[in-house]
């Protein structure tokens, strides 16, 4: 039987101030691992805070072992894989909402948040720069996808990882609570939940989702972080609006008994996708009812 | 109506939980324990004091009573209930003597110069106690009014955080009633109490029960006024609301900074409020 034992660390960071974030960080993974996880997943932006504007320049790492946020983090990953939160620097001074899988002293992979929203509340397009790539990654576990908030908020990018051979999504959010009504929690984790168990149902996989707690500038930020299986089942869900660890032991097996009675990954028709979405393309081509 | 309208019901518990973890966490991140508000005997600033008490505990907020002379006597009572029922301290402030000098050029035929000044005093009060006590001003001021521009720009909208600003008076009605403010204070015409006889309602033209509902289409909606006139308000009324929504907004807002340099606070320097907590 192949197990992950994950745990979702779902905590309130203080704003722009890495060091402070590093020590939780470092704690919820001594933590994770002392509890048997094998992976601990933070939430987007998890070292330094979301509503950055001018101060994402200055809290801005390059997630290598001689950065010494990094350095630090990379050492407790001999220990624990970890998939951590910051604002990317890259080479030419570009910025990006990116996360980081660290295994073994290693960064297997960053994911660049492609999804930026810049509306209603957003603003994040104006500070930072559009990832570009939406790549699976090999680990221990199997191959994984890591996807930044409003990069599930699209149906692509968690369809691509599947097609990519992504068998765990593991989603990471610093998602600000809105929409009241007359029930017991807020529409925006009404909705986040939804569509996470659809894509867990549609594709078959599971999907680990990191939300983070506490207030910044007046937004609340509800934490409920959930992991659902193959069959779209709730397996975990922490609380809301409040820090926790949540731990979930994964049966990888159950990839194999859902998509042995349920084959949607065996017959998705993804020729028929391409071809299509290339028609579609063309005839668009020249208007602007569609992005690139 | 064709479709159902957003409604103007919450869910008390969960709203309580937010604003009470907000006021612990905006007040404890700056530094401070404690929080200082004006209790008016009404149901804004009843509820703020409620959820302040739950936040910090009742001997860490300070709710000040200031009185004017024509102040009706209900609201030193009815403020007099919340301290009572929520253990919090208390101070009383009669603003007259320091009203009376500023009021002798004022004339009595302007009842709006003459409120203001009432409350930018109590602003002052406020302030002043809140750096006596260390504590933060936490703000009372409700959705409608702030939408409706119906508050004293540096008067009572003066405060350093702000629990209530996104809860309609109808849901502060509601979620007061499910936190067991007294039904005398939630139930009463709500009134500034800058005049004797003054009503809100009066003042306004309309009742909170009629526009609530047209604001929650307008604004959380995004209906077109358009839309709201078929969803059966009158349409004098959806253009009037609209109007002093339109021409309140500088109060909603810090005031314009001519820029001239290549980096200007508020245009492109631009900083959170809870930088570095």
């Amino acid at each position: 039987m192949r197990h992950l034992p994950l745990a979702l660390a779902q905590f309130n960071t203080r704003l722009g101030d890495v060091d402070a974030n590093l020590d939780r960080h470092l704690a919820f993974a001594h933590d994770a691992r002392r509890q048997g996880a094998e992976l601990v997943v933070f939430p987007e932006l998890s070292l330094t805070g979301y509503v950055l504007q001018d101060l994402a320049v200055s809290v801005a790492r390059r997630p290598e072992a001689d950065d010494p946020a990094f350095r630090h983090l990379l050492q407790a990953s001999q220990e624990i894989d970890l998939l951590v939160g910051f604002v990317e620097a890259e080479q030419r001074h570009r910025f990006y909402i990116s996360s980081a899988y660290l295994s073994r002293g290693q960064v297997v992979h960053v994911h660049r948040k492609v999804y930026l929203p810049t509306y209603g509340l957003f603003d994040e397009g104006r500070f930072f720069a559009w990832g570009d790539h939406v790549r699976a990654f090999d680990t221990r576990f199997g191959r994984l996808g890591v996807l930044i908030c409003e990069d599930f908020w699209h149906a692509s990018p968690p369809y691509l990882l599947w097609l990519d051979g992504a068998d765990v999504l593991l989603f990471a959010s610093a998602s600000p609570g809105r929409g009241m009504t007359s029930e017991p929690r807020l529409e925006t984790a009404r909705w986040v939940e939804q569509i996470n168990q659809a894509y867990a149902s549609l594709f078959t996989c599971f999907v680990a989702h990191a939300n983070r707690t506490g207030f910044e500038d007046g937004l609340n930020f509800w934490g409920g972080s959930t992991v659902f299986d193959p069959d779209g089942t709730l397996l975990a869900r922490a609380p809301y609006h409040e820090e926790a660890l949540t731990l979930v032991r994964l049966d990888l097996e159950q990839l194999h008994r859902t998509r042995s009675r349920l084959p949607l990954l065996r017959d998705e028709r993804t020729a028929l996708m391409a071809r299509e979405l290339e028609r579609i393309l063309r005839r668009e081509a020249g208007s602007s009812t569609l992005g690139v | 109506m064709s479709e159902p309208a957003p409604s103007l019901e919450i869910n008390a518990d969960l709203v309580r939980r937010i604003l009470v973890d907000f006021v612990r966490t905006e007040i404890t991140r700056a530094g401070f324990t404690r929080a200082v508000l004006g209790l008016s005997g009404g149901v804004d600033s009843a509820l703020a004091c409620y959820l302040a008490a739950e936040a910090l505990g009742p001997e860490n907020v300070l709710a000040i009573r200031m009185p004017y002379r024509t102040s009706s006597p209900d609201s030193m009572e009815h403020a007099a209930l919340v301290i009572r029922q929520t253990g919090v301290r208390e101070l009383t402030v009669p603003i007259t003597p320091m009203a009376e000098p500023i009021l002798a050029d004022v004339p009595e035929d302007q009842p709006i110069r003459r409120g203001n000044i009432l409350a930018r005093l109590r602003m002052i009060v406020l302030y002043d106690r809140s750096a006596e006590f260390q504590g933060l001003v936490v703000g009372t001021g409700n959705k409608t009014e702030i939408l409706l521009g119906y508050t004293t720009h540096y008067g009572d909208s003066a405060c350093a955080l702000n629990p209530l600003g996104d809860l309609y008076k109808t849901q502060v009605r509601q979620l007061a009633r499910a936190m067991d403010v007294p039904e005398v204070i939630v139930a009463k015409p709500p009134s500034a109490d800058l005049w004797a006889g003054q009503t809100d309602e009066g003042e306004l033209g309309f009742t909170y029960a009629r526009v609530d509902p047209l604001l929650m289409l307008l604004v959380d909606g995004r209906y077109a006024p358009e839309s709201c006139v078929e969803a059966g308000f009158d349409r004098a009324f959806v253009l009037a609301v609209l109007e002093r929504i339109r021409r309140n907004q500088f109060k909603r807002v810090l005031p314009p900074i001519a820029k001239l340099s290549n980096r200007t606070v508020g245009y492109d320097f631009l900083y959170p409020r809870d930088w570095g907590t």
